[in-house]
């Protein structure tokens, strides 16, 4: 089920970035997070430095800039905690619009928003460009350990079967006219997840043996090793270096 | 509730991601005990149950709705370890693939939502099933209280992790208000529907609930009219476990014991704290505290600071010494079972 069945944030195509063997990606990707994070908040310019180096990515990934701005949307409810914090931080106040503000509040709300948007942009372009299998394949090549990517690759693979199967469980309920509109009709919503989970882990059951019986025993047989040589890790990880280049910078200015 | 990246600072969320990467190890073992050979598939799937349940709307009325985090649940149904492994998968899938939680933020996430979640309610669960007469109706209460805490629990740890390495000095005491206040909330509802679903489960699969393993009623046999017990005996290979139970549930309370309620004791000052503030002893904790995260400029108020200072190196102390504990029990038990662990591999392929 691996291929033809990519995920809705992929976005197919043949870049360079597209070409990285996907592990170098995870840790680039991984090592620039952190390298914004660490930043001081107050080098304000470092953080349009990083967004220009993610545009760059983008641009190499031929990935458009609508696409990765629709994904921002998921930070949603943090933007909303984020600019409660001038209101509720303490410390020195200023006047902005006749408000009172807390300057670290302020701080404190930028500090979020800028380091979370980055994130978040950044994985965007990691899912975007890399499928599942072999973001699966990367994770197992950084050692995570195998019977943790076994269960990731078990709950991706099986994870639009089970969707579905609920998605079938409500048509079938609205079809006999069901509606859910209030707490009166949570009791069937769960008998409904109850049945979801029984399915679950009989198919989980009927898996395994499906499995037994064509010899698994313990580890996944690794098909396509991916390697990566030194000029693609290179590559890679030109992000997170020219990104460790402007932390510096931010702390030394 | 996903916490996105920046909003803890890198040190805390580097020892967050220890925490976690500690919890989800612990788990793997103990997993392979709940599910054996099985554990992949079986787990993978209760995984993607989660994922998809968490996309379950429960409608609260006209216009708005919640949904289920799972986490109580997964404890209930699967067993803490799979628990935790299935929440902790689910999150880590869904910073990669979906930037739902910032990638900094992995250990943060994971220890919050999925071990405190699952470690309290699992906790919760067992103490009250073992209280409670053995009966259907009480895997439904005990599973109603264990969802309705864990929830308000992981708001409280989230806090103390904002405390310690949040990167504004939002008022801890109001983060607090706020979490617990909109999660005691959240947590009613998600006390409802586990109740509910655990309920849905044990009436057509009683032998799936890991939690109320044991209660099923013993085997009677009609024999000339009479009921007579069963004589088949059942494997349970729950006894063997029952150490680790123990020491799970030790291990909580003593952490419950140094974090949170040294937390709140120290409030009112006793007297070794009285001395210490008189003596101006207390400066010291506040500079340590402040000196042992480069990227920290930003202290946490006084008192809260000293109170959760001592809260916190409770909690650190009870984890060293677990941690020490354990290696030593664990290196002198390896050396003990290393004859017969090869012995159990061929069973696999049977």
């Amino acid at each position: 089920m691996g291929a033809g069945h990519a995920h809705k944030l992929y976005r197919h195509g043949h870049s360079p970035v597209h070409a990285l063997p996907p592990h170098t990606k995870l840790a680039a990707v991984f090592a620039f997070v952190v390298v914004v994070v660490s930043t001081p908040r107050e080098a304000v310019w470092a953080f349009a430095l990083y967004a220009a180096l993610l545009a760059g990515v983008a641009s190499a990934a031929r990935v458009p800039a609508g696409f990765v701005l629709k994904r921002l949307l998921i930070e949603i409810p943090f933007v909303a905690f984020a600019v409660l914090m001038p209101f509720v931080a303490q410390g020195e106040r200023v006047e902005v619009l006749g408000l009172s503000l807390s300057v670290n509040g302020l701080w404190g709300a930028w500090n979020v928003l800028a380091k979370g948007t980055l994130g978040v942009a950044a994985s965007v372009l990691l899912a975007a460009t890399t499928e599942l299998r072999e973001l699966l394949l990367g994770l197992q090549r950084l050692r995570l350990p195998p019977l943790l990517v076994q269960i990731a690759s078990f709950m991706i693979r099986y994870g639009d079967v089970i969707t579905d199967e609920m998605r079938r469980m409500r048509i079938a309920r609205e079809s006999r006219g069901f509606e859910a509109s209030g707490v009166r009709h949570w009791g069937v919503l769960a008998k409904s997840a109850g049945a979801l989970f029984i399915r679950s882990y009989e198919r989980g059951e009927r898996v395994h043996l499906a499995m037994i019986s064509r010899g698994y025993a313990g580890s996944m047989p690794v098909i396509d090793e991916v390697t990566a040589t030194r000029t693609q890790w290179s590559y890679a990880l030109a992000l997170p270096a020219t990104a460790l280049c402007v932390c510096l910078l931010g702390w030394t200015l | 509730m996903h916490v996105p990246d920046g909003f803890i600072n890198a040190p805390v969320s580097a020892a967050a991601g220890v925490v976690a990467a500690g919890a989800v190890a612990v788990s793997l073992r103990g997993a392979r005990r709940e599910l054996d050979e099985r554990t992949a598939p079986l787990a993978g799937l209760v995984a993607a149950f989660i994922f998809a349940v968490q996309m379950l709307n429960f409608p609260v009325a006209a216009g708005t709705s919640g949904h289920l985090l799972g986490g109580a649940l997964a404890a209930i149904l699967v067993g803490p370890y799979t628990g935790v492994l299935c929440v902790s998968v689910v999150l880590l899938m869904q910073g990669i693939l979906f930037a739902d939680g910032g990638l900094t933020a992995l250990g943060v996430n994971i220890t919050v939502m999925a071990v405190v979640t699952v470690v309290v309610a699992y906790a919760l669960f067992r103490t009250l099933v073992k209280v409670l007469p053995k009966k259907r109706r009480s895997v439904t209460v005990s599973a109603f209280v264990a969802a309705v805490l864990s929830v308000p629990a992981a708001a409280t740890a989230f806090t103390l992790v904002y405390a310690v390495g949040g990167t504004t000095d939002v008022p801890i005491g109001q983060v607090l208000t706020a979490m617990v206040g909109v999660h005691v909330l959240i947590g009613i509802g998600e006390a409802a529907i586990t109740a509910a679903t655990v309920g849905a489960v044990i009436a057509v699969r009683p032998d799936l609930v890991h939690g109320a393993r044991g209660l099923t009623a013993p085997l009677k046999l009609r024999v000339g009219g009479e009921l007579v017990d069963a004589p088949a005996a059942e494997p349970v290979p729950v006894a063997a476990r029952s150490p680790r139970k123990v020491l799970l549930a030790g291990l909580a309370a003593s952490l419950v014991l140094a974090g949170f309620v040294s937390f709140y004791a120290s409030a009112s000052p006793d007297g070794l704290e009285k001395v210490a503030a008189d003596k101006g002893i207390d400066a010291k904790v506040e500079d340590h505290a402040a000196a042992d995260s480069p990227l920290a400029d930003y202290g946490v108020e006084g008192i809260t600071d000293a109170r959760l200072s001592g809260g916190l190196a409770g909690v650190i102390g009870v984890g060293v010494t677990v941690a020490a504990g354990t290696g030593v029990f664990w290196a002198v038990r390896k050396r003990r079972t290393s004859e017969t662990s090869p012995a159990t591999v061929p069973d696999v392929s049977a």
